[in-house]
Parts: structure tokens; sequence; C-alpha cells
């Protein structure tokens, strides 16, 4: 997937200011960046579900064809098939009213065309890898039923159920403990690894980005302003902003000296 | 005398035609005034059960929540607001109302500290907002915005308790630093207590005076801040600490705990842990520790 010069605006604000982004074939690219500057827009741009209001320009080209000028109706067979999105916020991937197991089974029914007694298994070994206890009870509950954390596991898997070739992760982990987190960080990387999987993986944690990304790019006020492989955007960055955010964390080399801030 | 007691709690949840999860399952913790505990523990280990419970939302099985001496009870979320006590949430939007402009909402908020000078513009600027956007409606914000205006909700109320479940979760790692340190000295100064939950250690270490790790259900250590952190004992800690990335740029993946995440509504016998323990010896398969502060065999009170 490539993302060229994506402008977004909402009500004549710039959102979006022309951002470039390319996804390749079993890589994880880390978007990091401010809060508010525009990670989350990107990805929504990506499978055509800004909010009401937005207008935007640019292309993203998947499979030869621009998602920004792509029928609703072709948009819709992309979107939760070739392309799949982890949102930021669980609730919006996971329907309130349907057991978990419905929203697993429904797309890669509709997707793969799997019978039922397929779909069940293939459901409840996802919400396995994924680390949700008791797989074969859990795939009857209803979403309030689970932490905050499962929900957010259960959108990874909903996402992943119909095995997207481009994955749009939004801040998939913050849900999560570290050791938890560690599971699903290796069960992503091992997507790429294994099946070719092309991620854009939206994260401020820095840790995350250093475990699993092969390139990262950072945004401010809905500009890229620094990009590429890890280990350059990591240990010497080029910006400032990505420098100063660094510096904020403990653990990173670039870290001022040991902190006796607060004792 | 503390601020919030938390005896022996035990939360259940049942709904019908499923089995009994037992969400907190003997967790005991205190926070003092002007203190901020932070809780860290596994996902699904029961951390916003134990929170909802201290505001009345979710019904106590077993146990008792003091606050301020007095017993929790169950109550509306209306009521709330008056007893001292503001949550914000793990879902940002179950803090706020997406229907009314968030000046609204926080203006409700001061409206319960009586004789506040301070304005909902004010609080925005104070978690790091532009003033003008008191007149955005929630979904207008991004999720790390919506976080801030959420925090700027509870704030407003002049709460004596205030329980954070993971309220910075979206936001960079300078702003992080930034809107904890602001809760804590909020809390520390004017004598209330914070309950901070969090999976982020690394905010925790910079903002709790303590720091209580739970697995399935109950507290297996609590400790000062730096203690647990430059000398954890648990194994569950241990595992915990060492599972955090670095930011290195190495590539390298954390390591994940051995064993299947364990199911509430199915806990395993004697120490809970101890099917993913490296550590485990006969006793621990058969009893559990029921002790403080490091609910382990091996570090058993003399
Ligand atoms: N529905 C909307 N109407 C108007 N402005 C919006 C709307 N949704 C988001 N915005 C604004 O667009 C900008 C970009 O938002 P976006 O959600 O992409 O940020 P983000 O980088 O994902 O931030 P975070 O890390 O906090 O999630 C923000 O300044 C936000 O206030
Ligand atoms: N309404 C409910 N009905 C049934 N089970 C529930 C309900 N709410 C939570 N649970 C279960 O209780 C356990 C604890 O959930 P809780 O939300 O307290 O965890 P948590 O520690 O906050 O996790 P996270 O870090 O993922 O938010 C989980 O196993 C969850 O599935
Ligand atoms: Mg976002
Ligand atoms: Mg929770």
């Amino acid at each position: 997937m490539k993302i060229t010069d994506l402008r977004v605006d909402i009500h004549g604000r710039q959102i979006l200011k022309g951002v470039s982004v390319t996804l390749h074939e079993g890589r994880v690219h880390g978007l990091a960046g401010e809060s508010g500057s525009g990670k989350t827009m990107t990805g929504l741009a990506a499978l055509g579900l800004l909010p009401h209001g937005a207008r935007a320009t640019g292309e993203i080209l998947h499979n030869d064809r621009n998602l920004l000028e792509l029928p609703a109706k072709e948009l819709n067979k992309v979107r939760g098939g070739e392309v799949a999105m982890v949102f930021q916020d669980p609730a919006t991937s996971l329907h309130p009213m349907l057991t978990i197991g419905r929203q697993l089974t429904e797309h890669m029914r509709h997707h793969l065309g799997l019978g039922k007694a397929e779909a069940r298994a293939r459901a409840v070994e996802l919400l396995g890898k994924v680390r949700i206890p008791g797989a074969g009870e859990a795939y009857g509950r209803y979403p309030h039923q689970f932490s905050g954390g499962m929900r957010q596991r259960i959108a990874i898997a909903v996402a992943l159920a119909c095995s997207p070739r481009v994955l749009i992760a939004d801040e998939p982990t913050t849900a999560l403990d570290v050791t938890v987190q560690a599971g699903i960080l290796r069960l992503l990387r091992g997507l790429c690894d294994e099946l070719g999987l092309a991620v854009l993986l939206v994260t401020h944690d820095l840790g995350v980005m250093s475990a699993v990304a092969d390139e990262v790019s950072v945004m401010k006020d809905g500009l890229i302003v620094e990009s590429g492989p890890r280990s350059h955007v990591l240990r010497t960055p080029d910006h400032p902003y990505t420098r100063s955010l660094l510096a904020s964390l403990p653990e990173s080399p670039l870290a001022p000296a040991p902190d006796e801030e607060r004792s | 005398m503390s601020l919030l007691t938390i005896d022996d709690l035990v939360v259940e949840h049942r709904s019908p035609g499923r089995p009994v999860v037992r969400a907190v399952a003997g967790a005991s913790l205190t926070v003092s005034a002007g203190e901020v505990v932070g809780l860290v523990g596994e996902s699904g280990c029961g951390k916003s059960t134990l929170a909802r419970a201290v505001c009345g939302l979710n019904p106590v099985t077993e146990g008792a929540i003091r606050f301020e001496g007095q017993p929790v009870t169950p109550l509306g979320l209306r009521r709330r607001t008056l007893t001292g006590i503001q949550m914000v949430f793990q879902d940002p939007y179950a803090s706020l109302n997406p229907r009314r402009r968030v000046g609204d909402q926080i203006a409700d908020g001061l409206r319960v500290a009586r004789g506040s000078t301070v304005t909902p513009a004010d609080l925005l600027e104070r978690v790091g907002l532009p003033r003008d956007f008191t007149d955005r409606h929630p979904h207008e914000f991004s999720g790390g915005q919506r976080q801030r205006v959420a925090i700027a909700r509870a704030l407003a109320a002049e709460p004596r308790l205030l329980i954070g479940d993971e309220p910075i979760s979206a936001l960079d790692a300078s702003a992080q630093a930034q809107v904890a340190r602001l809760m804590r000295d909020l809390a520390v100064d004017s004598g209330a207590g914070l309950l901070f939950i969090s999976h982020d250690l690394s905010v925790v270490r910079l903002i709790a005076d303590r720091i209580a790790v739970m697995y399935l259900g109950k507290i297996v250590e609590i400790g000062r801040t730096a203690e647990v952190w430059d000398n954890p004992r648990h194994p569950y800690t241990q595992a915990l600490l060492n599972a955090i990335p670095l930011p290195d740029g190495q590539g390298t993946l954390p390591a994940e705990l051995p064993g299947d995440v364990p199911d509430p509504a199915n806990p395993p016998g004697g120490c809970r842990f101890n099917p993913r323990c490296p550590h485990v010896m006969d006793v621990c398969r058969d009893k559990e520790p029921d002790f403080g502060p490091v609910a382990c065999w091996l570090h058993e009170p003399t």
C-alpha cells in the first residue's frame, strides 16, 4: 500500500497536510507522533472511514487502485478483507450487542465463504492466539463481559479473521500489560515474517516501536517530520521532536543521566 | 488513618448461564491522603473491577471498602460525584457524555466543587489542550485529547480520592510524563489520594509512592516504588519488569510469560501463579500464600 501526499481537512481545518507512507509486504511500518498529530486520521483515510465533513485528497494505492476514488461498494469489499483495521478505541471495532463469536465468524463467512463449524473453529483458534483465556467459552460472551485489554485483543482477532494482506493497527496494545503485549507483538511479527502481512502500526510507545517496527515515521501537526529505518530513527534521530520524545524516556540511550528528579 | 481501606475484597461477576467470574479474589490495599498508589498487573486480572467497586459501581461480594472511615455503598453514577471520589474510566466514553460539549461537562464537575473560581478553559489548559476546545463534542478529539478531557472533568470536582484507570494510555511519552505529574501534584497538594492504574510501568515509577502488583484477582506484591522497581521479589513482578520493551532501536521482542493466561472462572489451586512460575515448589501447588507484602512462598514472613 502506498499513501502519497494525503491531505485531509475537516470543515476547512487542515488535519493532514501531505502525508506519504509506503507499506511493504512482510514489514511493519511504525507511526509515532504527538497526540492529535493525525495518526488515526491517516489510518482511517486508508479505509475510507473519515468522519463526517472530512475531505481527503492525494492517493492511497493498493493493488493498483486508488482507494480514495473507489466507490463505496468496492471499498466495502476491500475493508475487512484485504485491508483490516484495529481501531484505537476497541468500542469502535466491536458491536456491544453481539457475541464476540458472532462478530468473528460473520466476517469470515462473508469474506472467506467458510461454513459455520469451520468459522467457529477458526474463531476459537484466533481467540487463543490473542491470549484470551477459556477461548471456547469466551466465544459466546458479549464485549462488556471482558476487561479493557481483552476487548482490545478481541478487536485484533476480528481484524485478523479474514487473513488480511494489510493491517492498520492503531495503538493496538495500549490496554495491555507488558507480558501480554509481548505475546501480541510476537503474533504480529510472526504474521509478517511467515505470511507477508504488511502492517501500519500506530503507537506512541517507542519501546513497542523498537521491538517490532522495521521502518519508523514520526508525525507532528499533520506532517511526517522524520522517517527511516528503525535503528536510525530511534538511535540517531534527526528531528528535534523525535529527540525530545526519546529524551523523555528514562530507558532510552538518549535520556539524560539517571533521573534523580523525585525521591 | 487511611483515606481508602480495601480489606480482603472479593468481587464476582455473574451472568446468566455462565460460570461465576471471581474477578477480585481477596485483595487488600490502602491509599492515604496525599499518597499516590500505582496498581499494575496482567490484562484481565481485576484492576478495573476493583476500581469500580471502590466507586460503588460493582457490588462487593465479600470483604469491605471504607472511604474516610465510612463503608462504600452502591450508588448511582449521579450521586457518586457527591462522595468525593472521582474516577477516570478506562474507556474515555464512559467518563464523558458524547452528546454534550466538553466545556459544559467540565462545568458540571466545577459545580460539585462549590466556590471554585477555575473555569473549564483553565482546566483544559492545565491538561495541555487549547482553551477553545470547550466548544467541541467528545468525538471531535483524538484518542489522547479525549483522555485529557476526561481527566480535566474528574479534576474539576476536586475529589478527595481520584482513581485513574489507564487515564493516559494514549498519550506520547512526553505528554504522559506531564499529565501524570499534574495528576500527582494536584492530588498531593490538596491532600487527596490517587489510585493510578496503568500498564505503563515507567509512568507508575515516575509518580507512585507505592506500587501494588495484581495477579488473577490478588495483590501479589506491594511496596515502596523504588524497592519494587529495583528489587522485585514476586516472580510475577520480575517477569513484568523484564518484559518492558526498550526503545533502543535493536528490534528485540520482549519476553512473554510461559503458559496460558489464566481464567478467573477457573483459577489454578495453590498459588495462583504456580503454573507459570519458574521457581515453583511443591508447597506452591498445595497452599495459597495468603500473606504480604509479597505473596510468594519464597518470601514467607518469619
Ligand atoms: N471529528 C472530528 N472533527 C474535527 N476535528 C477532529 C475530529 N476528529 C479528530 N479531529 C482532530 O484531528 C486531529 C488529528 O486527530 P487524530 O485522531 O488523527 O490524532 P492522533 O495522532 O491519532 O492522536 P492520538 O495519539 O491522541 O490518538 C486532532 O487535532 C483532532 O482534534
Ligand atoms: N460484566 C462482566 N461480566 C463477566 N465477566 C466480567 C465482567 N467484567 C469483567 N469481567 C471479567 O473479570 C475479569 C477482570 O476484568 P477487569 O476489567 O477487572 O480486568 P482489568 O485488570 O481491568 O484488565 P485490563 O487491564 O485488560 O483492563 C476478566 O476476566 C473479565 O473477563
Ligand atoms: Mg489516535
Ligand atoms: Mg481494566
